[in-house]
């Protein structure tokens, strides 16, 4: 007898996940916020100096995605990715149909697996459709111009272009430590809700740890500090050196993270449903 | 398949925290047998019958499905098919896709059989509507498609007619009996006496946790015992001359007078009418009857431990 395979667990989950409400409130919300961010913008004669890329979303539309990462490193990428990592598990408990699932041939770790393919993929789409619309937004807005580098160059648009979309790339790396950690609390509460709002307090603490006295120094070891990591592409030359570190650091979180996830998935008492 | 008994279940425990819910239970279910679980509800049959599909890890004891370990491998569900409590399904999604989504974790060709399971369960007209809207009923129908899926040898029900009107209580028990007649192995388990009754030929009654019989159904009744109604033109002096009489057992008396009790054996019941005669009391009714399967679940169930 040929067995499923864990493709085959991840092909049903990406059709489920196609047929749910939620799934479009995310993608709705990454369509949205960039384009709300972008006639914001358009709107108002000033830029926000203040954050890299800031002072150049008038000049140039590469900016805007570059600038909307920034700002949705603190609630809004995490929000998206928890939104579908945080329900992946805990809905098949608050549906009843883990023991549905659980009782075909497919063994505990294909369904585990899947459903971590399933969440990332999400999460991936989810942010790449978010800097997409913003990306084409601020060119609508602000135009294919160069880009002024953080060391101060300027670097034509097409490769303005190929370093918004390395940076997106780089990007990934912490947001899937989140789906990570949201697919932890969504395994370990069987609670879509408390594993939403979970992961976006855990995303949210770890923001505030480093403006408490004496916790500065952890401050390359946090996750939230990953979501920094792209502005080394945009230097000249390259620093290698923060995505590196996003690398092992975000490693950190999601391997323990999905570990944790795993064992108590594969341990699990079926009682509901 | 490996070879063993569909189910072979030796020392299933388990416990949560100070609670035993189940107590070390011995269970074998043969291929061919329609397998009655009987017991009240909170007596451990759906918590077993979890273990049994590998969805609780036993405290002790082990499950065997055809010689294999369901919490060893998935692969020991291979022709083992079923559900515990109700089935559940993706409202989301309609039942055809529900079906399609279970046929692709079952592989072996499963998709091609959705169609005629569909039919047998009589919802090919409603395969298109999302499940959420389905009835108790409708859900129920469309777990035993789903179970039919995996063409399996074991069918294990729990609770199939829970929920249902009179009308799908029937026809649930009419396609139990058709599957059977299929050469389908089926552990039923049910709190719905008649349902067993009529449908299983070997029984195991569980009681707190422990297994309080296991057996023929004809054989319970036999070991049960006959018991012999009553019915005379005084019951006062006929009661007084069974309370006397060392030959017959538990004598009770019903609502509308009638007296019953267990005689020794026939000879008591021949001594018995000469001496009602005797005290005056004339028969009018002196019958046997089999005990129901009902007294005997409730004379089980209800006792002390």
């Amino acid at each position: 007898m040929k067995s499923p395979s864990t493709f085959t667990v991840y092909r049903w989950e990406l059709r489920k996940l196609r047929a749910q409400k939620r799934t479009y409130l995310g993608i709705g919300a990454a369509i949205l916020v960039p384009m709300a961010f972008t006639i914001a913008v358009a709107l108002r004669p000033g830029e926000p100096r203040d954050v890299p890329f800031g002072r150049y979303i008038h000049q140039t539309g590469l900016a805007i995605p570059l600038v909307m990462l920034l700002f949705g490193s603190i609630w809004f990428f995490p929000l998206i990715t928890a939104l579908v990592a945080g329900d992946i598990v805990a809905n098949e408990d608050q549906n009843g149909t883990m023991k549905t699932i659980l009782t075909r041939s497919v063994e505990r770790t294909q369904v585990f697996f899947g459903k971590v393919l399933a969440a990332f993929t999400y999460a991936f789409i989810a942010v790449v459709i978010s800097a997409g619309f913003a990306l084409v937004a601020g060119l609508f807005v602000s135009g294919y111009n160069p880009l002024t580098s953080l060391s101060g160059q300027v670097v034509s648009a097409n490769e303005g272009l190929s370093l918004v979309g390395a940076s997106v790339a780089v990007y990934m790396i912490p947001i899937l430590a989140i789906a990570s950690i949201a697919l932890m609390l969504s395994t370990v509460t069987r609670n879509s809700a408390a594993a939403v709002v979970g992961t976006l307090m855990f995303s949210l603490i770890l923001q505030l740890v480093v403006i408490i006295p004496g916790l500065g120094g952890l401050k390359p070891y946090l996750l939230s500090t990953q979501f920094n990591a792209w502005q080394g592409l945009l230097r000249t030359p390259i620093d290698w050196d923060p995505i590196i570190r996003a690398a092992w650091v975000s490693s950190a979180y999601a391997i323990p993270a999905l570990l944790i996830a795993l064992v108590v998935f594969l341990r699990r008492d079926v009682t509901g449903g | 398949m490996t070879s063993g008994p569909p189910v072979e279940v030796r020392g299933l425990t388990k416990q949560y925290g100070d609670i035993t819910a189940v107590d070390g239970v011995d269970l074998t279910v043969e291929a061919g047998d329609v397998f009655g679980y009987l017991g009240p509800n909170g007596a451990g049959k759906t918590t077993s019958m979890r273990m049994m599909l590998g969805l609780i890890r036993p405290t002790a004891g082990e499950v065997k499905l055809f010689g294999k370990d369901p919490q060893e491998s998935i692969s020991a569900l291979t022709g083992v098919a079923g559900f515990v409590e109700a089935p559940r399904f993706y409202p989301y999604l309609d039942a055809k896709t529900n079906l399609e989504l279970l046929a692709a974790l079952d592989g072996d060709g499963a998709n091609g059989r959705i169609p005629e399971v569909l039919d047998i369960v009589e919802l090919t007209d409603r395969a298109k509507d999302k499940v959420g809207g389905y009835s108790h009923g409708m859900r129920q129908r469309l777990g035993i498609a789903a179970s039919l899926l995996r063409k399996p040898k074991l069918l294990m029900l729990d609770e199939p007619a829970t929920g249902l009107d009179p009308a799908g209580m029937r026809d649930m028990r009419l396609l139990i009996k058709r599957l059977a007649s299929e050469g389908i192995t089926v552990l039923l388990s049910s709190h719905l006496l008649a349902e067993v009754e009529d449908v299983c030929d070997r029984v195991a009654i569980i009681r707190k946790g422990k297994i309080a019989y296991q057996g023929q159904l004809s054989q319970l009744r036999k070991e049960a015992g006959l018991s012999y109604s009553l019915r005379t033109t005084d019951d006062t002096a006929a009661r007084k001359v069974l309370d006397s009489f060392t030959a017959v057992t538990d004598v009770a008396a019903s609502d509308d007078g009638t007296l019953r009790f267990h005689p020794a054996d026939e000879s008591a019941v021949a001594q018995l009418s000469g001496q009602l005669t005797a005290a005056g009391a004339m028969i009018i009714e002196l019958a046997p009857r089999s005990a129901t399967l009902e007294e005997l679940f409730f004379e089980l169930t209800e006792g002390e431990s």
